[in-house]
């Protein structure tokens, strides 16, 4: 038995793919769920909001400026400004056409009238709801700023809250005596300049994150769908692109595969031997990594189509120019493995080690947008971050076919370095 | 096809002291060879002789560290040479998951073939290598012949005039290998010119005009059959002789003599068959007990181990 075991432990260690998949993957994977899934504070993902406030009064203000110091959440009133010119601030028509055009998955209005009768107890009334545009295709920030937009309310509009408490007692209970009132306006200075203060110092959050209770909360909010409302499921074409780009990586990596049987076997010199040439032999390999590649693509949509209801047919034209694209770096992306590993063996236990990896990071097993910020940049490194972005502005966005320039030129132009980079390494088969 | 091959012009193959190093091994060591037209020149060497290093260098599939290359006049590396050589690896280099004439097909694609011109050289190929009743058969379903063959014809696809077979018998059973002789005598036969290498002697012997010794990277004998034998033995004969004696007290004797051992025998080169009552003579003084005693002509085999001291399949 012992000897069985000898012989075992030597095999595994003198096979470096076995162990890299016994330790390193799971050590790898169990670090990225963690930083995604454990929480930490300082790596929690923010979500980035657009708030517009069209009421421009004293209880607008407040909430803005709570919402503000909520650590969880970058509110933005103006885009970036363009060559250093500061660009005028969000109106409700560009708030929400950033919504749709992906730039955030969440914006607010604060609509006209809201300082009058901002809050309520009970939910109703006469409020002027606040909107919250939403991208439902990220399921997470609209109900994270719903339930903060009551918590701000809670904690950063104290006198506002009291004073709308001073008028129920008005309206229910019959008003107060001069002395009461008197006693309620100190009071209310009091929060007045409390918030002051607070609004003053640093920003910083303000107390901890409670889940809110949207609509019949104290703050009225009318919650609505800007893109995708007609579309049956929001999350079907992100999973074709998402799970299908993995697969597609796999499936690179293996058909290039046939690059090391036919170096082993001796077909590759007698490739070589004739009018064929390196450059040649890598690009037929390459197109038919494409066309393999394209193909499950077409499959993968299909298939959701017809049991998913994806809108699959109007969306072709984009369709085919993100799944070339795509075939084409996952294509590129198999014959740089291929070129890097020296037998099948390597070959099965780097893929498997970098895919996996490749596709927990760029956003093909949970959507990007659950991940902390810096791993949603490292996200971008990958084929499966571009790939799945663009087939979202296809089938979720229904962006036009130009819009889709980033995604493809990053695309192709990975395609291409890494078709370079594979051509390099295979001068080892040619010149002996 | 191999009717068709037209008579080349020129000398088809030329090498001019090719040397090939990995790293601190010379595996090819200055060689120098001609191959005259519709000539079979066979590369004799025990494995690791250099044989094979040699046919890659010729194919363009290791690139010489010295000497040059040519066929028809042209450098190994241009698509002229590379139209008029035909290779025929040791490995098994087929398309296993392909049918027969699918493999075929692509490797005569990849010279450059189509159409008609591929339909007529796949069926010579399937013709030439009696694989015609199994052409659509998976590659990796044929038995170990039928598989030697196929490799043999796919280096022919594209009807080269000059063929580099190495080692086609490799792991062949005797009845697969006759058949593969006749297929490389009807080439033979139809003037195509040829290189050969083994290093089984009898086939060297059978298929070769002539043939090149080869050791440790060097052409160490060229020539006919007769002729190296001639010019190692001159009309000498050999002389073996088995005893029941410890091989130690054998060998001690045969050294005096000038003999060699071989094996648990002993080799002697004699002039005249006059001289074997001598030996035995000797041996007897010598106080060994002879068993049998046998005298032959000598062969391919007989040269070189007179020249290396070794035995071909060491």
């Amino acid at each position: 038995m012992i000897s069985i075991m000898r012989a075992a432990m030597i095999s595994l260690r003198r096979d470096r793919g076995a162990l890299a998949m016994s330790f390193i993957l799971p050590i790898a994977f169990f670090s990225i769920f963690a930083i995604i899934f454990a929480g930490r504070r300082d790596v929690t993902p923010k979500i980035t909001v657009i708030v517009v406030d069209e009421d421009r009064s004293r209880a607008s203000e407040r909430l803005i400026q709570g919402l503000e110091r909520e650590g969880s959440l970058a509110v933005k009133t103006r885009p970036e400004p363009k060559r250093g010119a500061p660009q005028p601030g969000y109106t409700a028509t560009t708030a929400e056409a950033a919504v749709k055009g992906g730039t955030v998955p969440v914006a607010l209005i604060v609509p006209h009238g809201f300082g009058e009768n901002p809050i309520s107890f009970g939910g109703g009334g006469n409020r002027a709801a606040i909107q919250l545009l939403k991208d439902r295709s990220d399921m997470v920030a609209w109900q994270m700023l719903a339930g903060l937009l009551q918590k701000v309310a809670m904690t950063s509009m104290p006198d506002v809250m009291a004073e709308q408490g001073a008028k129920y007692v008005d309206q229910y209970v019959g008003g107060y005596t001069p002395e009461q009132r008197s006693r309620l306006d100190a009071s209310l200075d009091h929060f007045r300049r409390e918030e002051a203060e607070r609004s003053a110092a640093a920003g910083g959050e303000v107390g901890a994150t409670t889940t809110g209770f949207a609509d019949g909360g104290m703050i009225s909010v009318a919650t609505r769908d800007v893109i995708g409302e007609n579309k049956d499921s929001p999350m079907v074409s992100f999973y074709a692109a998402a799970i299908g780009v993995m697969f597609l990586l796999f499936t690179s990596s293996r058909a290039s595969g046939s690059l090391l049987d036919e170096a082993e076997n001796g077909t590759l010199d007698r490739v070589l031997s004739s009018r064929v040439t390196m450059l040649a032999l890598l690009g037929g390999k390459l197109v038919f990594n494409m066309i393999l590649a394209f193909s499950q693509l077409v499959l993968m949509f299909l298939w959701g189509w017809a049991v998913f209801k994806l809108e699959f047919f109007p969306h072709i034209p984009g369709f085919v120019v993100m799944g070339v694209s795509t075939a084409f770096a996952v294509g590129a992306f198999g014959m740089l493995l291929a070129s890097v590993c020296q037998t099948r063996n390597q070959l099965g236990a780097l893929s498997t080690l970098v895919i996996l990896i490749m596709s927990s990071v760029g956003g093909s097993m949970f959507p990007r947008f659950l991940m902390p910020e810096a791993m949603q940049k490292a996200g971008l490194l990958t084929i499966n971050a571009w790939a799945i972005d663009g087939f979202t502005k296809v089938f979720w966005r229904d962006e036009p076919l130009w819009r889709l320039w980033p995604q493809v030129a990053v695309l192709l132009a990975t395609g291409a370095v890494l078709f370079a980079i594979a051509r390099k390494l295979a001068q080892r088969w040619e010149y002996v | 096809m191999a009717s068709a091959v037209p008579v080349p012009s020129s000398l088809p193959l030329r090498i001019d002291g090719l040397i090939k190093r990995f790293g601190s091994v010379v595996a090819v060591d200055g060689v120098t060879l001609e191959l005259p037209s519709g000539e079979c020149l066979g590369l004799l060497g025990p494995n690791g002789a250099g044989k094979s290093t040699l046919i890659r260098g010729i194919v363009g599939r290791v690139i010489p560290d010295a000497g040059k290359v040519s066929v028809f006049g042209s450098a190994a590396d241009s698509a002229k040479a590379r139209e008029a050589l035909g290779w025929v690896p040791q490995e098994l280099a087929l398309y296993s998951r392909l049918t027969s004439r699918e493999n075929l097909e692509s490797f005569g694609r990849y010279h450059g073939l189509a159409g008609s011109a591929l339909r007529q050289a796949v069926r010579w190929c399937l013709d030439w290598a009696a694989l015609l009743d199994r052409a659509d058969e998976p590659v990796k379903n044929l038995s170990g012949g039928m598989k030697r063959r196929l490799n043999m014809a796919a280096g022919l696809i594209h009807q080269p005039k000059v063929v580099l077979m190495d080692e086609p018998t490799v792991g062949v059973d005797p009845q697969s290998r006759n058949r593969i002789f006749e297929m490389i005598e009807q080439l033979h036969g139809a003037g195509m010119s040829i290189i050969y290498t083994t290093h089984y002697m009898e086939e060297a012997e059978r298929l070769c005009d002539r043939i090149a010794i080869m050791d440790h990277g060097r052409v160490i004998a060229l020539g006919a059959k007769e002729e190296l034998i001639r010019n190692t033995f001159a009309s000498r004969s050999q002389v073996l002789a088995r005893f029941a004696d410890p091989v130690d007290r054998v060998a001690a004797w045969v050294e005096q003599r000038g003999g060699i051992l071989v094996g648990a025998g002993a080799q002697f080169t004699v002039e005249h068959p006059t001289e074997i009552a001598g030996l035995l003579d000797a041996g007897a003084k010598a106080g060994l007990e002879l068993v049998d005693i046998s005298l032959r002509r000598p062969n391919l085999e007989s040269v070189f181990l007179h020249l290396t001291g070794r035995e071909l399949r060491d």
